[in-house]
């Protein structure tokens, strides 16, 4: 059973945003679906996963990069050849 | 090399284009001049791709995933992207950003999702042929729900470099066609080993379908004809296997214990890497811009809040409450196992018989609006992901209608046995047209 | 262990010096360029992009595990560490968590006491560098960040200590092996800016522990245990507690600060990589060929040019110093090894640190030359010293650099063996003009005869050979006995 509180919590730690009519709405469907999870605790033992594919590696070899204008393109600032983002500090 | 050029401007009353391409240049090849519909959450260089997210809104990828290289090296005119569930989150392209699409068969309901466009444009004659994605059925659902054919291939048979990943371990990039021919032919074209994406094998695909089914074992799993599944679509599925039947083929009742779990396994799964995966959207790289005003936190809470549909944000929510402290062994390590559980049903089936059947879907196509609680909803993938979680091949094809709405059945076989699904459905197709 | 014993461990990143990017063909040589130069939809962490995994990161860093003892894993794997940052693209490090590459072994240090001490190791395993942020504005126009992704993906190794270090000086030495043995392995440039970078866990025994991050420099990691040792031992001595946290390192102020504001919470919900495979290359290990490593060739050292331990120690100590020396004494070792030994190890390393300036340029054949002279002694050590000088510093202005032959001839810095009037004159001078230095060497008073050699030293500008000078000045003194 997840509260308003513990989802406003899982919000938080995924740093998404939730809009205040959503809460309820969110937290019913949360249980529901939660609920319905719990059939994996029938599942028993630690099975180890099988393995079919291994050590898929590359050389190491330059191939070439980007242009600059096609990196930069997408982003919203830019600035000085560097890609502009909100301060962190 | 793309030396023509082919008008393309439909009648799109089903929005299912996203953008679409009035002079798609092609070249020459297998598919010189086909025009080819490709799922917007499927890279095209120098053509929008937004996943139906307003997040993407803008975005012009510099690059393209291999399958589009390959359909360009093969000559395929790329005439537009199709709509979608937002990221692929979705049964019935209607969690779209750009509005839902509707079924051609009856434009009341939804065409099923996630590759809803994909399908709504074969089905509606816009294009002959198109690319769907299937994480949990996205391109089977739609194509039972249209009418059309879909193949989900062997997880690892087409590479996913450039599909913007939803479930990596789960999705695959699959053909949609009017019929089996031609999801053969466009599967020839994608299919291969990719150095870019290592979850590629050295697997191609040149199979040309032959109609050949006799002598063949079909495992009918119980629990695909049982307690949730409309009587009347179990009926219509039973026939057409028993037109399977008469061209030879046997049938054997088998049962998946695992299928209790693997729509909770199938759930978990793919929240979980979906959490991962579209934190990047964050307006800084591409996308709408962030507020520079504000501190990177509350900027990318922001982005994130506007940017994605309830849908997408719950199930980034239920993906990082599954993997957080103290909750990863409960639900992501167990779903795992649960995984596992579900490859081995299947391998110990297979060892026994060479293809599986049942319906693709439980119901026919939902009326609009019909499925608004999420869960309802995650309920009616429960045919279609088993066979995302096993990784084998699976096809819908045509076998009849329900209430003059269109039923798939669905064909199941073992890893790289995608040859035998495509010719144990070209067999039934052959046999009823 | 004393009540107030020092107790560090140490996490070390290391860039490993492979030609591309570990999930991506961008070239690893972007420091000359301008920003978002050597990027590609994989390190820019573009939607859609997929990793694989460059072997060579995967080769390097098995190289560096053999080499310090540890266990390659059977089945190792790569997983993605979630947290939001806008220099890390994809929004997750793919890293190493509970499968890393390998663990255990062991690193050996010279202790504070001299003898060889063992430091364990918890693990080594291989992760992609984050890009490069820099911060702009002001409080009064606005903040904001500039991101550059050029370093985006480059392959790093991390290198985990045990608790086993008791102090500053010694997690200096960790890592100056370290550093030693990554470039005897050849994995690692240590000259490119930001190719080592450290964090330590310390305390103080029976206290909580620290944990300093953002150390970029070898001499940082001393300055900063050190201040850490003295704040936590402050704190205790006022019976005050220490927090358990996390502090930054000011390189500029040498000091550490607190990161307070815990921004969000840290769960990093790591998951195993879903677009990688797992990695089983156990059996590689057998067919790495390990180069000699540093106390091999110390050891050599000592017993083929008869280095004393502590000159061994130094000059094996930095890949490229022990190379010089082995080229300089190549021509002759056994004149040349003691020599050149002292003169490398001791003299060399001064003036170049004195200068600030690399080994790299200066010219060995040179200092062989030097030697040469050096050993047949017709120039004195003093005069030898000030050739060096001339030598580097006409390097360090880049003016042509003239051979240890010309200078001495320039400067006339030839030993007056044969010709001896010149010191013999100078003798007499000094001891005529100090009449009180004659007298108290008469009177028995040691510091005269030094008074002496000094003065004459002084009128023949360092020429003289000290002994032949010594024994010359004691002949005439006698002569004035007489």
């Amino acid at each position: 059973m997840v509260t308003e509180k513990d989802v406003e919590h899982i919000a938080e730690l995924a740093d998404i945003g939730i809009n205040t009519g959503e809460l309820d709405t969110f937290t019913h469907q949360f249980n529901a679906i939660l609920d319905y999870f719990d059939v994996l605790d029938l599942v028993n033992g630690d099975t180890t996963i099988s393995r079919d594919l291994i050590n898929t590696m590359r050389e190491d070899v330059v191939e070439p990069s980007l242009p600059r204008e096609e990196v930069l393109k997408n982003a919203a600032a830019q600035e000085d050849g560097f890609i502009k983002a909100p301060r962190v500090m | 090399m793309e030396s023509h050029e082919l008008t393309f401007e439909p009648d799109d009353r089903y929005n299912a284009f996203l953008a679409v391409c009035k002079k798609a240049p092609y070249g020459k090849g297998k598919l010189s001049g086909i025009a080819v519909a490709v799922k917007d959450n499927i890279s095209t260089r120098g053509i929008e791709t937004t996943c139906a997210s307003k997040i993407l809104k803008g975005y012009i990828p510099p690059y393209d995933a291999h399958a589009v290289e390959l359909l360009r090296h093969a000559g395929a005119a790329i005439v537009g992207k199709t709509n979608m569930d937002e990221f692929g989150m979705g049964t019935t392209t209607e969690n779209s950003a750009f509005g839902p699409t509707l079924n051609p068969c009856d434009t009341g309901r939804v065409p099923g999702g996630s590759s809803g466009g994909s399908a709504a444009a074969v089905a509606g004659n816009m294009v002959r042929m198109a690319l769907g994605t299937d994480t949990g059925g996205s391109i089977r659902c739609p194509a039972a729900f249209c009418g059309i054919v879909g193949m989900k291939p062997t997880y690892g048979r087409v590479s996913r470099y450039g599909l913007i990943a939803y479930a990596n371990s789960l999705e695959q990039i699959g053909p949609m066609a009017r019929n089996v021919s031609d999801v053969s032919s466009l599967l020839q074209v994608i299919a291969g080993k990719d150095r870019h994406d290592s979850t590629t094998y050295d697997r191609p695909y040149t199979h040309t379908p032959v109609s050949g089914i006799k002598g063949l074992k079909i495992g009918l799993p119980q629990e695909y004809f049982g307690e949730g599944v409309d009587p009347r679509v179990a009926g219509v599925v039973k026939n057409a296997i028993g037109r399977l039947e008469e061209l030879g083929a046997t049938t054997v009742s088998c049962s998946i214990p695992s299928m209790k779990f693997a729509l909770a396994a199938y759930y978990v799964t793919c929240a979980c890497e979906a959490s991962s995966n579209l934190a990047r959207f964050d307006g800084v790289r591409y996308g709408p811009g962030a507020d520079s005003k504000k501190s990177w936190h509350e900027s990318f809470k922001e982005v994130r809040r506007a940017g994605f549909g309830a849908e997408v944000r719950r199930r980034i929510m239920l993906g990082t409450f599954a993997l957080s402290s103290g909750y990863y062994g409960k639900y992501y390590a167990k779903a795992q196992v649960a995984r596992e559980n579900v490859k081995a049903d299947f391998a110990r089936i297979f060892s026994e018989v060479d293809l599986i059947a049942g319906p693709t879907m439980p119901s026919i196509a939902f009326k609009l609006g019909e499925k608004s609680d999420p869960l309802s909803m995650y309920l009616s993938d429960i045919l279609t992901v088993p066979a995302n979680l096993a990784g084998i091949p699976a096809i819908s094809v045509p076998c009849g209608k329900v209430d003059t709405m269109p039923v798939g059945l669905q064909i199941m076989g073992r890893h790289f046995d995608d040859e035998r699904v495509i010719d144990a459905a070209y067999a039934y197709e052959q046999a009823v047209n | 262990m004393a009540e107030d014993q020092v107790i560090v461990g140490l996490e070390v990143h290391c860039q490993l010096d492979t030609k591309s990017k570990l999930f991506c063909g961008c070239s690893t040589d972007y420091r000359d360029d301008g920003p978002n130069t050597h990027v590609c939809p994989v390190c820019l962490g573009l939607p859609g992009a997929m990793p694989s995994i460059n072997k060579r990161s995967i080769e390097y860093a098995m190289k560096v595990a053999k080499a310090l003892n540890c266990t390659v894993l059977h089945e190792s794997e790569f997983s993605r560490k979630n947290y939001f940052y806008p220099d890390l693209d994809k929004a997750y490090q793919i890293t190493q968590y509970d499968k890393p590459l390998a663990e255990g072994g062991y690193l050996e240090i010279e202790s504070d006491e001299g003898g060889e001490r063992r430091i364990q190791l918890t693990r080594i395993h291989v992760e992609e560098d984050p890009g490069r942020l820099v911060h702009m504005g002001n409080a009064e126009r606005g903040k904001y960040s500039l991101v550059d992704y050029n370093r985006a993906g480059i392959p790093l190794i991390e290198i985990v200590s045990e608790p086993d270090m008791r102090s500053p000086k010694e997690a200096r030495k960790f890592l100056n092996k370290l550093r030693a043995t990554l470039e005897y392995l050849n994995v690692f440039d240590s000259d490119k800016e930001g190719s080592l970078r450290v964090d330590a866990n310390i305390s103080i025994k029976g206290n909580e522990r620290v944990e300093v991050k953002n150390i970029t420099s070898y001499k940082g990691v001393e300055k900063a245990l050190t201040y850490e040792v003295t704040r936590q031992k402050n704190l205790i001595r006022r019976g005050q507690q220490i927090e358990r946290e996390t502090r930054h390192f000011i390189e500029s102020t040498g000091i550490t600060q607190s990161s307070r504001s815990k921004e969000q919470e840290h769960d990093y919900r790591y998951f195993p990589e879903p677009d990688l495979r797992p990695m089983q290359v156990q059996s590689w290990v057998d067919g790495i060929v390990l180069p000699e490593l540093p106390d091999a060739r110390r050891e050599r050292f000592i017993s083929q040019y008869g280095c004393s331990l502590n000159h061994a120690r130094t000059l094996t100590g930095e890949l490229k110093l022990a190379n010089f020396f082995e080229t300089v004494v190549a021509a002759d070792p056994k004149e040349l090894s003691a020599l050149a030994a002292t003169w490398i190890a001791d003299t060399l390393i001064g003036e170049l640190n004195y200068r600030g300036m690399s080994l790299d340029r200066v010219d060995a054949a040179g200092i062989t030359e030097l030697m040469g002279i050096l050993r047949n002694g017709t120039i004195t050590d003093k005069s030898g010293i000030e050739v060096l000088r001339v030598m580097l510093d006409q390097r360090l202005n880049n003016e042509p650099v003239e051979t240890p032959a010309a200078i001495i001839t320039r400067l006339n810095l030839g030993k007056t063996t044969g010709d001896n009037t010149a010191i013999i004159s100078a003798i007499e001078e000094a001891i005529t003009e100090n009449p009180k230095a004659l007298e108290d060497y008469r009177a028995g008073k040691g510091g005269a005869l030094n008074f002496l050699v000094g003065q004459v030293m002084k009128k023949t500008r360092g020429k003289a050979d000290p002994g032949e000078l010594n024994r010359m000045l004691v002949e005439a003194l006698k002569k004035r006995e007489a």
